[in-house]
C-alpha cells in the first residue's frame, strides 16, 4: 500500500470542497493565526475571454488583407476637457505599479518598453521616481487614498492624472507594502519610518462620495490649468453604476480593473473572492456609457488578465479604447522566469508559482527591494523585452481585426464575437456560438 | 494689491492669474472678493503671494499650496489647504472635515473649530487649531504636528505613526495605537515657538502629548483585536 503512489490508486478520492490547496491553507492559518497575504492576481478558473471567439470574415463579411492595408492602432485618451489629450501608438498601456512594490530598475524598465512602443506607463502608490519619469514619454499620474509622495510639481509634470479608488485585486481595500520592503528610500518617498508594515487608506481621506469627487477634480483641473486628462480608476464590482458615477464626476477616461488584475500585496480570500472578471464588467461599463451618450467621448481603458493579442482584441470589440497590462507586463521583463527556477525553489515556489511579491526577496529582481537581487534586471534589455511583447500583442490583435474586416482596432464590435459557453454568452452579452442566443435577452433560437 | 472678485470674475481666471505669478512675479498681494462657498479658490499656489480671501470659501481652498500665505476671512469647507507642501493658510473662522488633509508642510492655522479627521494622514504640515477637533483627527497622521487648543473627538490619533499631538482640552477618545506621553522640555519648547508662529496666545504648559504607541508598526497576531 505504502509503496504504491497514493494520487493515482484506484479508491483514494480527493474532496473537491477539502482538496490539498484547501487543506494546505487550513493547516497554514491554524499554525500562524493570520490571513495568508500574496501578491499576483486571481488564480481560481473564472469566464474569461478564451471562452469568446471571433467570427472572421467570409462571404457576408470583407476581410482586409494582412500586412497590406492598414489597421490603424493609435488612440487618442482624454478628449472630453483636457487641453492635452494623450495620444498613444497602441491601445495596451501599462497600469499602475509602485515604486516600492517594483523595484527602481523595474520601474525604469516598464518606462523604457512603453515608451519604445510609443505608449504610457503608470505610477502608483508611493509617488513619482525621476528615472520613471525620465524614461516614460508618456507617464500616468496616480492619486490614491495614501497620497504618498503626492505634491503638485510632480502632478504638473504628469500627462495624465488617474484618481484611484480601487483596483481589481482588491476592491474596496487599500495597498499595502510589508516591512520588508520599506527601505530607506521607500520610507522617505512615503514619509513613513523605515521597515513599517505600511497599509494604505481604502477611502480617500478628503472627499467621500461622486458628488465631492467632481470638486476634486476641478481642484485637480485647477491645479494643472486643464492641461491634462483625469481618469477614474475603478475595481470592477458594479461597475455599471460606478462608470455612471464617474461621468457625471467629469472623468476624461475611466479604466477598469477586473478581478483578474494582479496586485504587490493583499490578502488571498481579497484576491480570489472580490470583485466580477473583466469580461463580465466591460458590457456594463458600455452600457453606461452608451446610456450617457458618452461612449467613445469618454474613453475606456479595460484591465485584469490581458495576455496576449487576442484578449486585446476581444476588450476592443466588446467597446473598450484601450487595454492595461500588469502581471503580462511583469512576466515580459522576466518574472516567474524559469532560469531562477532554483532560487524560487529555495523559497518554497517554483518558476510559474511565484506569488509572494510582498516579502522582497524576488530572485528576478522586479518585486524587491533588495540592491543585489534588484542588479539582477537589466532595465535597457528588460524594457527592450516588454517593447517586444507589447508589438506582439499589437499585431495579434491587428490581425483578428483585419481578418473581421476592420482597419481600426476600435472599429471591432460586439458582433464580431461568439461565446463558447452559456456563463460567457450572459456576461459578455454576445450570443452562444452557433446561435443568436444571449442570455439575459429576448429572442434567439 | 490686485482685487479679483469672484461675483464677476471665473474661478478659471483667477486661479490662472495666480499661477502665472509662479512664471513672472508681478504683483505679490492679492484680494480675492465675493467668495460665498466657491470651491477650489486658490489652489495650486506655487509663489510667495499674499493672498487674503473674503467671505466664505467652499472645498480645497488653497489646496496643495506652496510658498503662499493664504488668509480666508471667513468659514472655510472640506479639506482647506489639503497636501499642502509650504507656506501659510489662515482660516479666520471655522473649518469643515479633513483640514489639511495629507499636507507634507507649511502651517494651517484655524482660529475656529475644526471638524472631523482634521490633519488626516497629514505628512510633516503643522495644524494649530484654535477651537476644537471632531472625530478621528489626524487619523494615520504620518509626520509633523496638530494642536488643539480646544477639545478633541473620538478616536483621535487613530492608526498614528510619527505626528505629534497636543491637547488642551479633553480628548473625547484615543483610537487604536495612540497614546499620552510625557511632555519634556523639548516639546514645552516646541509648542511654544508653534503657537507664537500661529499667533495663539495658550500656556504650553497647560497641553498634553499624544503619540503612537508604535505597536501596530508590524504585523502581529497578538495585535488583531486592533487591526
Amino acid at each position: 500500500m505504502s509503496e504504491k503512489d497514493p494520487y493515482t490508486q484506484t479508491g483514494l478520492r480527493e474532496s473537491a470542497t477539502f482538496d490539498k490547496n484547501t487543506m494546505a491553507e487550513i493547516r497554514r492559518a491554524a499554525e500562524t493565526g493570520i490571513y495568508d497575504i500574496r501578491g499576483f492576481g486571481a488564480k481560481r478558473k473564472v469566464p474569461h475571454f478564451d471562452d469568446l471567439l471571433f467570427l472572421g470574415a467570409s462571404m457576408s463579411r470583407y476581410p482586409l488583407e494582412g500586412y497590406r492595408e492598414k489597421c490603424n492602432t493609435q488612440v487618442t485618451l482624454g478628449t472630453r476637457f483636457a487641453k492635452k489629450p494623450i495620444v498613444i501608438e497602441t491601445p495596451v498601456t501599462i497600469a499602475g505599479m509602485s515604486f516600492g512594490a517594483l523595484s527602481a530598475n523595474a520601474k525604469e524598465a516598464l518606462g523604457r518598453g512603453a515608451s519604445e512602443v510609443g505608449t504610457s506607463t503608470t505610477t502608483g502608490d508611493g509617488g513619482m521616481t525621476p528615472e520613471e519619469r525620465g524614461q516614460s514619454t508618456k507617464l500616468v499620474y496616480q492619486y490614491l487614498p495614501s497620497r504618498y509622495g503626492m505634491n503638485p510639481d510632480d502632478l504638473r509634470k504628469a500627462d495624465a492624472i488617474e484618481v484611484v479608488l480601487g483596483q481589481g485585486a482588491k476592491p474596496g481595500g487599500g495597498g499595502m507594502l510589508l516591512g520588508q520592503k520599506i527601505t530607506d528610500r521607500v520610507a522617505k518617498m512615503r514619509t513613513l519610518p523605515m521597515g513599517v508594515d505600511q497599509r494604505s487608506a481604502c477611502r480617500h481621506p478628503d472627499w467621500t462620495g461622486p458628488d465631492d469627487l467632481a470638486i476634486k477634480i476641478q481642484e485637480l483641473r485647477e491645479i494643472t490649468d486643464w492641461q491634462v486628462p483625469i481618469y477614474i480608476k475603478v475595481g470592477a464590482t458594479r461597475t455599471y453604476y460606478d462608470v455612471k458615477l464617474a461621468v457625471k464626476a467629469g472623468a476624461d477616461v475611466i479604466v477598469v480593473d477586473g478581478m483578474q488584475g494582479g496586485t504587490a500585496a493583499t490578502q488571498e480570500v481579497f484576491i480570489e473572492h472580490v470583485g466580477i472578471p473583466t469580461m463580465a464588467a466591460i458590457p456594463q461599463a458600455v452600457q453606461a456609457l452608451q446610456e450617457m451618450g458618452m461612449h467613445r467621448k469618454v474613453q475606456l481603458i479595460v484591465s485584469g488578465g490581458i495576455r496576449n493579442g487576442a484578449d486585446v482584441a476581444k476588450c476592443m470589440a466588446l467597446g473598450a479604447d484601450a487595454v492595461a497590462i500588469g502581471t503580462a507586463a511583469l512576466i515580459a521583463l522576466g518574472d516567474n522566469h524559469p532560469q531562477w527556477e532554483d532560487e524560487y525553489k529555495k523559497l518554497g515556489s517554483g518558476a510559474g508559482f511565484y506569488d509572494d511579491y510582498q516579502e522582497g526577496k524576488d530572485p528576478a529582481g522586479i518585486s524587491t527591494q533588495d540592491p543585489e537581487l534588484s542588479k539582477r534586471l537589466d532595465p535597457v534589455k528588460a524594457g527592450h523585452r516588454l517593447a517586444n511583447y507589447l508589438r506582439v500583442l499589437t499585431m495579434e490583435a491587428q490581425t483578428l481585426a483585419r481578418a473581421c474586416g476592420k482597419n481600426d482596432l476600435r472599429n471591432l464590435e460586439p458582433e464580431d464575437l461568439v461565446a463558447l459557453n452559456v456563463e460567457a454568452a450572459a456576461m459578455a452579452r454576445v450570443p452562444l456560438a452557433g446561435t443568436s442566443w444571449i442570455p439575459g435577452q429576448n429572442g434567439g433560437y | 494689491m490686485k482685487t479679483l472678485d469672484l461675483a464677476t470674475t471665473s474661478l478659471r481666471e483667477i486661479n490662472q492669474a495666480l499661477h502665472d505669478q509662479a512664471k513672472e512675479c508681478t504683483e505679490r498681494e492679492w484680494k480675492i472678493t465675493g467668495a460665498k462657498g466657491d470651491h477650489n479658490i486658490a489652489c495650486g499656489l506655487d509663489a510667495a503671494l499674499s493672498v487674503d480671501i473674503e467671505g466664505h470659501a467652499g472645498y480645497y481652498c488653497a489646496g496643495m499650496n506652496k510658498k503662499a500665505h493664504v488668509v480666508i476671512h471667513g468659514n472655510a469647507g472640506q479639506g482647506v489647504a489639503e497636501n499642502m507642501m509650504s507656506g501659510t493658510v489662515r482660516v479666520k473662522g471655522q473649518a469643515s472635515q479633513s483640514a489639511g488633509a495629507t499636507a507634507h508642510g507649511g502651517l494651517l492655522v484655524i482660529e475656529g473649530d475644526a471638524g472631523a479627521r482634521c490633519g488626516i494622514s497629514m505628512k510633516g504640515v503643522e495644524i494649530v487649531v484654535g477651537g476644537s477637533v471632531g472625530h478621528m483627527s489626524c487619523f494615520m497622521g504620518q509626520a509633523g504636528a496638530l494642536v488643539v487648543c480646544g477639545d478633541a473627538g473620538d478616536a483621535l490619533g487613530d492608526s498614528l505613526y510619527e505626528t505629534k499631538i497636543f491637547v488642551k482640552g479633553s480628548v473625547s477618545s484615543l483610537g487604536a495605537d495612540c497614546i499620552e506621553k510625557e511632555m519634556r522640555q523639548e516639546h514645552l519648547d516646541y509648542l511654544a515657538d508653534l503657537l507664537n508662529r500661529a499667533g495663539i496666545d495658550e500656556d504650553p504648559a497647560s497641553f498634553k502629548r499624544y503619540g503612537s504607541a508604535r505597536q501596530l508598526y508590524n504585523f502581529k497576531v497578538d495585535n488583531v483585536s486592533a487591526y
